[in-house]
């Protein structure tokens, strides 16, 4: 028997005979379902007894492309072409069906009344369960095999398995619920779906009136976010330049101090930002009282709005400009500026002319990077927003708000998925391909080029009082939590901490009765599940795109990265309006946490295994392979080993995108399982800065542990990458 | 070692997308013979070997080792050794950990499996080096352990990829005389890879001089240089001056004989002319730079002619010149001579040494 085969009758006699076929209320892990009244108990039955004890018919043809696979491969095995098809076919066959009957019925009875002939008229059923999910897994395998079969990517059922896994997944957790929110924007109660309801929401003067330019009246949402994201794109490029220069063409002293800088927003969480400016500018701000004191002048509210908004996101995303920079302003071969200067060009004529249009794809790429991130930051808006209006924080009220309006949320999120969605297509199609960085491999002698005076000032004079001003604002993040009442009472006190974190002693036991305890403790152990399933994930995805040909790579490629490219608030509000109904039910749950993480943050590990693996020499997987490895054995003994710096890496950072992500998950957090950002934001609203900025600073503390601890590891490393000669 | 196997293509084509990189290509390699696929870069030699590795699958066409047809085996099941162009040594594995990685990595076979990679270390010379990495050890070394890897399996078949590519020219020729004593000794059947004519010539008992993906012509080295099919082949294989001309016959004194003409001048004659099938019409002769051999007056028998030096340059152990000719063109031309070399302007006498010219 194959082992095929053998996985096949395992998985079929998991979820038909055993599993419960409907998601459980309650713990899985408990194996309360796994008794022997399954047979009577709605909820806990697999397959099999739903449809003879419950009469759930429509749950029949899910089972039978499996049952014709198997048999054909126990019984009929004849040639290789016969058996492709017909796992190609029941593969397909069967993931269709369970979609298709999941959608024919539904929580609360048939979905369309026609099928209440067939049906009885009570039907209904839950969401999808482990039972489910074994059987999808079941024909997704047998698919992969018979398309295998075929010689599809040379036959590695393996790298087909991970594919067809990795592209229903994305297909599940991104595409399906990014598509339901989109269609939404076109449905109402009343009407149904129509176009016109569309043009009303999406081409209202809220989101595209150019009224501003004309008389008093205020812009659309539209263009007032547009107009933040150009302003923030432009400060952080030429800060993070002026950053970049100065670390790399100058004697700076404190250079090592500055790249320290560029760690700083990965472990930041988006609001923090936010609120240590309001310590300093805000209303009771020091900086505002002292002015108060000294001149008689009220500031007012000036920090809440447009200058609150484009000061807080520079703060929050200058870094991730400079760190794109930086590689960007060393990828510039020095003997490209030495061969400038031997041809008579002074310091100015070689950085006009030569440095600087080298460097222009970069510049271009953290343009957009800024831009996206700042379209898609919602806790600064959050925070700090006040009039001015943004549209992720639209979103967020049209939800949130008294009146939940999931119509206009959806024309909402259509409008900033298109800004967002145009500047991606435009960094990959257009600044992706045009890149000139000359690094070659080859050792390339020469001494950078002295910069000119004026450029060289100019960064002196920007980053170094920016760097002032965010060491500033990170002590303010430090202090916050140790004053009593900011701008009222400034004695020092730990009551915040305590707060909390307190830990007592209740009849004897040990009780965390602090009130950041429950969401401190969700989130890292969410974070901590998420970790090595974002990672794996993402690798395999990195490793198929790198080592493995197959047609289609290049939109399989571009759904996986696109997902980066969605703003959070969009997927945040998409997985709520998909996954609270059967087929996938998951509202109040720490899935649908886990997965929002692991969906979100894929990219990330994606970049980093395509990454390692390019540095790879590729005559290694085919050394092994010649030396007899089969399936899985290349990847394990091979790869893995090398590219152990990456894993560590993908992991950290899969773990720290998690704990600071605010926009993504603020409509999934619940009573059970809320999380520290949610709680924190939710602190700040009740003006509670004291416990928010005290709890702030801890999860800050704890991701830095994670990057020392990643730093560890791959400063540790002892991996020999292949010498180019 | 077990006995060797077989190699043959039968019509083998490999497709990627629009391109062909190997176009309906058929041979045999006879089991223990070493042969070099020979040719310039993206002529398919490199495609071809990577579908006997199995690597590669061909898109029509069979691929049969050692009597099996493995036309839809992949490489992990085809029993091939392979020694990469960058030797593709596992970094994160001692010299002992690479060399094993092929054999059986149950723990009831570990005895064994050392035996045998004690056996090949001391094979390739390389013993007391087994617990270094890759990267402790020099270029040379590195390639030992990438034979020693790719032998210990005892594979049908011993695949080199442009072994030499990598290693400075001083080394090569050494190295290259390893390879050649180690197949010989194991008697394994070997397919080489390399772009290099001279490394080609050097090491083969056959030659496969592929161009686009097509084979131009086979044969051992000797027939190769002496007798090459083709343009292609004559200028790849050694240098060869082309000369465009015809053959004619002559009577002289009582014999007739056939010479090569062109523009009113007898280059020179030979026996072997006699089977070309081409008299009076237009052939192109291919002359070894080292078959025009310089004289100090015309020689009596009128096949001399004089030339006009272009451009000399010393080599030490010979002077390349070029000459332009009566006919007018030019001429490239090696002296191995002692004699001093001549001045650039200058006129000399040359012939033709006819052992060193092929009819195409």
């Amino acid at each position: 028997m194959s082992r095929l085969v053998k996985n096949l009758l395992i998985l079929a006699g998991l979820s038909l005979l055993i599993l419960p076929w409907f998601r459980i209320y309650g713990n899985f892990w408990s194996f309360e379902w796994l008794s022997f009244n399954i047979f009577q108990s709605e909820e806990y039955a697999p397959l099999l007894f739903q449809f003879l004890s419950f009469e759930r018919w429509w749950l029949l043809p899910v089972a039978m492309p499996l049952g014709v696979a198997i048999a054909q491969l126990l019984f009929w095995y004849k040639n290789e072409k016969i058996a492709s098809n017909i796992q190609i076919i029941s593969g397909m066959l069967g993931v269709m069906m369970i979609i298709i009957q999941s959608f024919l019925v539904g929580d609360f009875g048939v979905n369309y009344t026609v099928l209440e002939i067939i049906f009885a008229e009570d039907s209904f059923q839950y969401g999808l369960g482990m039972g489910a999910i074994t059987l999808i897994y079941a024909y997704l395998m047998l698919f992969a095999n018979g398309i295998a079969l075929k010689g599809f990517m040379k036959g590695d059922v393996f790298a087909v398995t991970c594919l067809v896994v990795i592209v229903f997944l994305v297909l599940v957790f991104v595409f399906f619920p990014v598509f339901n929110i989109l269609i939404r924007a076109f449905w109402e109660t009343d009407t149904g779906y129509s176009l016109s309801v569309f043009f009303d929401r999406f081409g209202s003067p809220n989101i595209w009136s150019i009224n501003c330019f004309s008389d008093s009246a205020i812009c659309g949402v539209a263009w007032s976010t547009f107009f933040l994201a150009l302003m923030t794109a432009l400060s952080t490029t030429l800060l993070g330049l002026a950053f970049a220069l100065m670390v790399t063409r100058t004697n700076f002293r404190f250079k090592a101090t500055l790249r320290a800088f560029s760690v700083l927003p990965i472990i930041t969480p988006p609001f923090v930002v936010g609120m240590a400016l309001l310590l300093l500018l805000g209303n009771s701000g020091v900086v505002t009282q002292a002015i108060n004191t000294i001149f008689d002048v009220d500031l007012g509210g000036w920090i809440y709005g447009f200058w609150g908004l484009w000061i807080a996101q520079t703060l929050s995303y200058t870094p991730i400009a400079f760190l794109v920079l930086i590689g960007v302003v060393e990828g510039v071969s020095p003997s490209m500026e030495e061969a400038s200067q031997t041809l008579g060009a002074n310091p100015w004529k070689t950085f006009m002319t030569v440095s600087l249009p080298l460097m222009r794809p970069g510049l271009a790429n953290a343009f957009l990077l800024g831009f996206v991130e700042s379209m898609a930051d919602l806790g600064n808006a959050l925070v700090l927003g006040g009039d001015y209006q943004v549209l992720s924080a639209q979103i967020f009220y049209s939800v949130a708000g008294a009146s939940s309006d999931e119509g206009k949320a959806a024309s909402l999120a259509i409008t900033l998925l298109i800004f967002t969605l145009v500047a991606f297509f435009i960094q990959k199609i257009w600044v992706g391909k045009k890149s000139y960085t000359t690094v070659t491999g080859k050792g390339d002698g020469g001494i950078y080029g002295k910069l000119p005076t004026v450029v060289s000032s100019f960064s002196y004079a920007s980053a170094i009082p920016w760097a002032v001003f965010t060491g500033i604002i990170y002590v303010m993040v430090l202090l916050g939590g140790f004053v009593t009442l900011w701008g009222v009472d400034s004695s020092l006190t730990f009551t915040h901490y305590i707060d909390a974190f307190r830990i007592e002693f209740v009849h004897n036991n040990l009780v965390a009765t602090g009130v950041a305890w429950d969401s401190f403790l969700i989130t890292i152990g969410l974070a901590l599940i998420a970790m090595p399933l974002t990672s794996c994930i993402g690798l395999l995805t990195g490793y198929l795109l790198s080592r493995v040909e197959f047609p289609g790579k290049s939109y399989f490629e571009f759904s996986t990265m696109l997902s980066f490219a969605i703003p959070g608030i969009v997927i945040g509000i998409s997985y709520v309006v998909a996954f609270n109904q059967a087929p996938i039910d998951l509202t109040f749950t720490g899935i649908i946490l886990v997965l929002c993480f692991v969906f979100r943050n894929m990219s990330v590990s994606v970049r980093a295994g395509i990454a390692s693996l390019s540095q790879l020499d590729p005559g290694l997987d085919e050394a092994s392979v010649t030396l007899g490895s089969r399936g899985f054995r290349t990847i394990r003994k091979v790869i893995l080993p090398l590219i152990k710096p990456a894993i560590t890496a993908s992991m950290i950072y899969s773990f720290i995108r998690s704990i600071t992500s605010i926009s993504a998950v603020i409509f999934l957090v619940s009573a059970d399982y809320n999380l520290a950002s949610a709680h924190i934001i939710g602190l700040v609203e009740q003006n509670e800065f004291g416990i928010a900025i005290a709890f702030s600073t801890v999860l800050i503390v704890v991701m830095a542990v994670a990057l020392l601890i990643m730093q560890y590891f791959i400063g540790d490393r002892k991996v020999f990458l292949r010498n180019k000669k | 070692m077990s006995t060797h196997s077989t190699v043959l293509f039968n019509n083998v084509t490999k497709q990627f997308k629009d391109f062909t990189a190997v176009d309906n290509i058929s041979f045999e390699v006879r089991s223990g013979q070493l042969i070099t696929l020979l040719g310039p870069s993206g002529c398919g030699k490199t495609t071809t070997l990577r579908m006997i590795a199995g690597l590669e699958l061909a898109t029509s066409g069979q691929v049969i080792i050692g009597g099996e047809d493995v036309s839809c085996v992949y490489a992990a099941g085809r029993s091939v050794g392979m020694v990469f162009q960058s030797y593709a040594l596992f970094p994160h594995m001692t010299v002992m950990q690479n060399i094993c990685f092929g054999l059986s990595d149950k723990t009831k076979d570990k005895e064994e499996t050392l035996d045998k990679a004690q056996a090949v270390l001391k094979t390739v010379g390389l013993k007391n080096l087994e617990h270094r990495y890759p990267s402790e050890l020099s270029g040379g070394q590195q390639q030992r352990v990438a034979i020693a890897r790719s032998i210990v399996t005892n594979p049908k078949v011993l695949l080199f990829d442009e072994p030499l590519s990598t290693l400075a020219a001083k080394l090569r020729r050494q190295v290259r005389g390893d390879i050649r004593d180690l197949q010989r000794e194991l008697g394994v059947t070997t397919v080489y890879v390399t772009h290099d004519q001279e490394e080609a010539l050097a090491i083969s008992d056959e030659i496969i001089v592929m161009k686009d993906g097509r084979i131009d012509q086979m044969g051992s080295p000797k027939a190769l240089y002496q007798y090459p099919e083709n343009p292609f082949v004559a200028k790849f294989i050694g240098e060869a001056n082309k000369v465009s001309g015809h053959l004619e016959p002559r009577h002289k004194e009582k014999d007739e004989c056939i010479v090569f003409t062109l523009a009113g001048q007898d280059l020179f004659s030979g026996d072997f002319l006699k089977q070309k099938n081409a008299l009076n019409k237009a052939c192109d002769a291919f002359i070894r730079p080292n078959a025009i051999l310089i004289l100090s007056e015309p020689s009596p028998d009128g096949y001399s002619f004089e030339v006009k030096i272009l451009s000399a340059i010393y080599m030490g152990s010979f002077v390349e010149y070029t000459i332009e000719p009566p006919w007018g063109s030019e001429l490239f031309m090696i002296d191995y001579s002692f004699n001093e070399p001549c001045k650039v302007g200058s006129l000399i006498h040359v012939k033709i040494d006819c052992r060193g010219v092929s009819i195409v």
